[in-house]
């Protein structure tokens, strides 16, 4: 966190200061472990057996907050005797289909007494082709936000004797997890965790709470949801979710990018978390809000929230008599993630391409396959500040130089577009605490250039306009296609009439920002989602930012200093939903109501006033009294008791045991990366049994644990940031100051590493796995140490992956080594935890590169199948 | 030089005065008297956030005869507190510095260099190849269900973008059939 998110680690500095522990788990020792109480190196891709070794200290020794726990998470629910552990099935789950790579989730679910249909919660008759595909297209991930279903009224055991009551499936699935087997798979000591386990139960509780930070460290892994999974797990049982000074914070690396996964430039979902309409199971608009709509709590009024949606796309052209235009709306058939469109570009039927701000040429996974994507597009449009990688690729890339592209035989033509810079242009960013700022012009942009704004106004004023004379013969509609004006309707119905200022025509920024808040038939600014309606009368571009624009004033612009406010500022900017800081927190007061310590109290239920108070905004229906309990036939928000503190889940309780809505099991279980020099020692299954393979010829994977050939790739790499760098570099290589900063691409090495394969310090190494080699500076630091692991030492490798062949400090990108092998919820490669070799020297010219890559495939035997078992 | 001038120097104000370290006004000279920041007499200040991170770290943009002439922290924001990290300091020199390109850029199909390009020209060109990928990509149907939509073209980007040109993209996107539509957050 020092390192990547410096100013906001001043808080962790002001805790420590209070007399907060800090604890750092890293396989390297950072600037963040040099401030830390104490530092846990770890074996990368080993989080899940290190957090699950705390869960299992918590569920032995009672640490868990009772009364929390009883109160606020399913720990008394009980699950029908058809779920199957992973303790009864030797390392997966029951449900698993095997030969299509694909659990079946319905055993893992409440028993109560509500009849369900025979199969498949959607569409009973989907066949297990349909059920892959509708699973593939990133249903767990539009549920994030808490809209997978369960039953709303389980039956429970508030003494938690029951055998299958959750918390009862969890000390049996946990119990493996003992401080021998944590240290033999993360390579992390018995007394350290030991010290860990002790920290973190002491400082949980009614008095202390303890909070988790994370970064892709935790998210890009094959197991990457479960890894975060775990920590919530822990985080429910030691009641720390809801309150001051808890939660599980992820720190995310770009100024907007919460905003856009809100606001979603994302495949899977429309604005909101509303998922994108599936080919299965959505076919009309009644069809979607009854597949995907819950039963209980805030996703009950998914229709309010789509037909606003639809509203606000296609305005008048939306109304009751044709589903609000909710059939213009594209249909997915499975994962469109970025990896699979490049699969799409390669195969031809992918032909265009926009890079906004981004630079995958080095910055994405397996970044020779996505060059050799973008060098079979027919037209490709790079909007950035300079000339990035993916910009030049044709010109000076890699396979330029190893021959297997020539410039003169690329067909890809290519649009190099200036953008406007954060000071040109009007606009809300969304911070990683779910808080929007605007920030405002200061100077015009020169030159040719604009922001994405006036490229996405203009560009589709000029489609529109180019479709509408398609009439005229200009544009004939594909085959299949009734008429162009069939084609066409959604866009040329499209609402695109913002007002433009200023001598760039620049749209309204504002105008943008108020059509996403929403507003009522007369034009009325909305001040919260729960104006929503479902009849046609309101229109908002994404549910969860209404009231970003309540009463005609952008609270986004809202700076009134800190100083001013209490500690909690929220009249600073604005957070979603309805400006809460703190998500869920009415469990920062226990069941009647009361603060559970005033040391932590920050909402609480004031009886005086029947309604809910407190330093933050209630994140609860105001008025209802923690008493409250709903009729047996209430549905939505009506069936919300007065202590469901977790009101988007569908029983309004924090899940231990996830029993919808995660694509690879309702329990986290430790599984080796996809590649990996060890055995899995906690289960007879090596890997993810249904993580995402993408098998083609330039992403081969290596073989793992006990596999033959796996020794010729001993030893285990992980990519990470600089303070002075940001991500692919496309904002950081190009600046003088930065570039003097971190002068060079390198890796870092213990001595002892360095020793055994002849490495020098300040000298150069290679380092190759079955997709390419780099080669880096070397930087022998004890900073790595050598773990034990399995019963022997394992090195690791540490990459920092801002570099790229452009700009002012140049470098190999780490991205060249990444295989594309995914987690299954949420689509996310595997840079955190991969095998490689190291060997002493520059890597080959020309090439003699590939033949390299050749000669180690064939070393270790490497072919289409190698990795792709389950 | 007048025989005691020496008495106004630096060193004889730290030996003999109450600033022995010289960290105050020991050193101060009229030149440090006449000293100003940069930022005192500027046209306007824009309030902004930093472009990098997630923080969200507050900035103050100052304009001088309608150019950025310095960014520096706010110091009220309540997340920053006025601080900026080695990238959010650099900030002046992502926007103003050489690095950044102001025309387009064109390279044609089989074309081994740039070649200039008007900008309303591009726009133009882009907005056919749009319609064209379109065309070509297009699946009303796949297995016999209905789809509508286009695999032609694709995207990749956002995460750096506003909240409000992210919504134009997948508007606009969405609306002409593309699902393919993504950003950093995959990533």
């Amino acid at each position: 966190m020092a390192e990547a998110h410096p100013v906001g680690f001043q808080w962790v500095m002001e805790a420590k200061k209070r007399g907060a522990k800090i604890i750092h788990v890293d396989p390297r020792f950072t600037r963040t472990s040099a401030h830390a109480d104490v530092h846990v190196p770890i074996r990368a891709g080993a989080d899940i057996a290190f957090v699950g070794g705390i869960i299992n200290y918590v569920l032995t020794n009672e640490k868990y907050f009772r009364d929390y726990m009883l109160a606020y998470t399913n720990a008394a629910t009980i699950l029908t005797d058809e779920y199957a552990d992973t303790e009864d099935l030797d390392g997966v789950f029951s449900g698993l289909d095997r030969e299509r790579r694909v659990y079946e989730w319905d055993s893992w679910r409440y028993e109560s007494d509500a009849v369900r249909p025979a199969a498949g919660e959607r569409s009973p008759d989907l066949t297990g082709a349909q059920l892959l595909q509708v699973r593939r297209s990133g249903r767990g991930e539009a549920q994030g936000s808490g809209g997978a279903k369960a039953e709303p009224r389980p039956h429970t055991d508030p003494t938690l004797q029951h055998p299958r009551c959750v918390l009862q499936i969890l000390k049996r699935h946990f119990a493996r997890y003992t401080p021998q087997v944590v240290a033999e798979v993360a390579g992390v000591p018995e007394q350290l965790l030991r010290q860990v386990c002790e920290l973190v139960t002491e400082n949980s509780g009614p008095d202390r709470t303890t909070a988790f930070v994370y970064s892709l460290g935790w998210t890009q892994h094959t197991v990457g949801v479960q890894y975060i999974r775990t920590a919530a797990i822990l985080q429910a049982l030691l009641g720390n979710m809801g309150r001051p000074g808890g939660g599980i914070m992820a720190l995310r690396g770009h100024a907007s990018i919460q905003g856009s996964t809100d606001i979603p430039t994302l495949f899977d979902m429309l604005p909101g978390y509303l998922p994108m309409p599936h080919q299965y199971g959505n076919d009309n608009l009644d069809a979607y809000i009854a597949a995907e709509t819950v039963e209980k709590g805030f996703w009950a009024n998914t229709r309010d929230y789509m037909v606003s949606l639809l509203k606000a796309y296609w305005g008048d052209a939306a109304t009751q008599d044709n589903d609000f235009c909710y059939g213009y709306l594209p249909r997915l058939t499975g994962s469109h993630s970025t990896y699979e469109t490049v699969l799409e570009q390669l195969n031809g039927r992918c032909t265009g391409y926009f890079l906004l701000g981004q630079n995958p040429a080095v910055g994405s996974a397996n970044a020779r396959m996505q060059r050799l994507g973008m060098a079979s597009l027919d037209w490709l449009v790079v909007r950035d500040f300079s000339l990035i990688e993916s910009a030049t690729w044709w010109q000076n890339g890699p396979e330029i130089e190893t021959g297997e592209l020539r410039t003169e035989e690329i067909k890809t033509e290519v649009f190099f577009l200036p953008a406007a810079a954060h000071t040109e242009k009007d606009g809300s960013f969304t911070n990683t605490q779910r808080m929007l700022q605007w920030h405002h012009t200061a100077v015009e942009p020169a030159g040719d250039s604009r922001s994405d704004l006036w490229f996405m106004f203009h560009l589709g004023r000029r489609i529109r306009q180019k479709l509408a004379e398609a009439g005229r013969g200009a544009s004939a509609p594909p085959e299949g296609v009734a008429s162009a004006d069939e084609w066409n309707r959604p866009v040329l119905d499209l609402t695109w009439d913002y007002p433009v200022r200023g001598p760039l025509d620049e749209p309204a920024a504002e105008v943008v920002l108020a059509e996403i808040n929403g507003w009522s038939s007369d034009g009325t600014p909305l001040s919260s989602y729960t104006q929503l309606n479902a009849d046609g009368s309101t229109a908002c571009g994404c549910w969860i930012y209404c009231g970003v624009y309540a009463g005609g004033v952008n609270q986004a612009a809202r700076r009134k200093p800190g100083t001013e406010q209490n500690w909690v500022a929220n009249e600073w900017g604005w957070a979603w939903p309805a400006n809460r800081r703190v998500l869920y927190n009415r469990a920062s007061a226990d069941p009647d109501g009361r603060p559970w310590s005033q040391r932590k109290a920050l909402v609480w239920w004031d009886a005086g006033q029947g309604k809910w108070t407190g330093h933050d905004v209630p994140d609860f229906i105001a008025d209802r009294p923690p008493d409250y309990r709903p009729a047996e036939d209430a549905t939505g928000v009506e069936a919300i008791s007065g202590t469901d503190a977790f009101i988007m889940q569908a029983d309004g309780k924090a899940w231990l045991f996830a029993p919808a809505g995660l694509v690879d099991g309702p329990l986290p279980a430790h599984y080796e990366p996809q590649e990996s020099p060890f055995v899995n020692l906690l289960y007879g299954q090596q890997h993810n049994p249904v993580r995402e393979i993408i098998t083609h010829r330039d992403n081969r994977y290596q073989p793992s644990g006990a596999e033959p050939g796996s020794d010729v790739f001993p030893y285990v790499t992980t990519t990470y940031r600089l303070t002075e760098h940001h991500t692919a570099g496309g904002m950081s290589r190009f600046l003088p100051y930065l570039a003097e900063l971190q002068p060079a691409f390198f890796c870092e090495v213990s001595p002892e590493l360095a020793a055994e394969r002849g490495l020098e310090h300040a000298g150069w190494a290679t380092i190759v796995t079955a997709r390419s080699a780099i080669e880096a500076r070397v930087l022998v630091t004890e900073r790595m140490r050598p773990l034990q692991v399995g019963g022997r030492v394992v090195h690791q490798v540490g990459l920092p992956w801002h570099w790229g062949p452009n700009g002012l400090t140049t470098g190999d990108a780490a991205n060249e080594l990444v295989h594309l092998s995914l987690d299954p919820n949420v689509h996310i490669q595997e840079d955190k935890a991969m095998a490689c070799d190291i060997r002493a020297g520059r890597r080959p010219r020309g090439p003699a590169l590939r033949d390299l890559v050749r000669e180690y495939q064939q070393r270790a035997g490497i072919t289409a199948q190698t990795g792709t078992e389950e | 030089m007048s025989d005691r001038a020496w008495i106004g120097w630096p060193v004889y104000r730290q030996l003999t005065g109450d600033d022995k370290l010289a960290r105050g006004k020991a050193t101060r000279s009229a030149v440090t008297d006449r000293l100003e920041p940069r930022i005192k007499n500027v046209d306007r200040v824009a309030k902004s956030v930093c472009p990098y991170c997630a923080v969200g770290c507050g900035q103050n943009v100052y304009v001088s005869n309608e150019k950025v002439i310095q960014i520096e922290g706010d110091p009220d924001s309540p997340v920053s507190r006025g601080r900026l990290c080695p990238k959010g300091s650099a900030s002046l020199q992502l926007t103003t510095g050489d690095a950044r390109e102001y025309k387009v850029k064109y390279r044609r199909a089989y074309g081994t260099d740039w070649e200039d390009l008007d900008l309303d020209k591009a726009m133009d060109m882009i907005a056919d190849r749009v319609i064209e990928s379109r065309r070509r990509g297009w699946q009303q149907e796949v297995d016999g269900k209905k789809t509508r939509r286009t695999l032609g073209f694709a995207s990749l980007g956002g995460a750096t973008l506003d909240n409000e040109e992210n919504y134009l993209l997948k508007k606009l996107f969405t609306a002409l059939g593309a699902v393919q539509v993504e950003n950093q957050a995959r990533i």
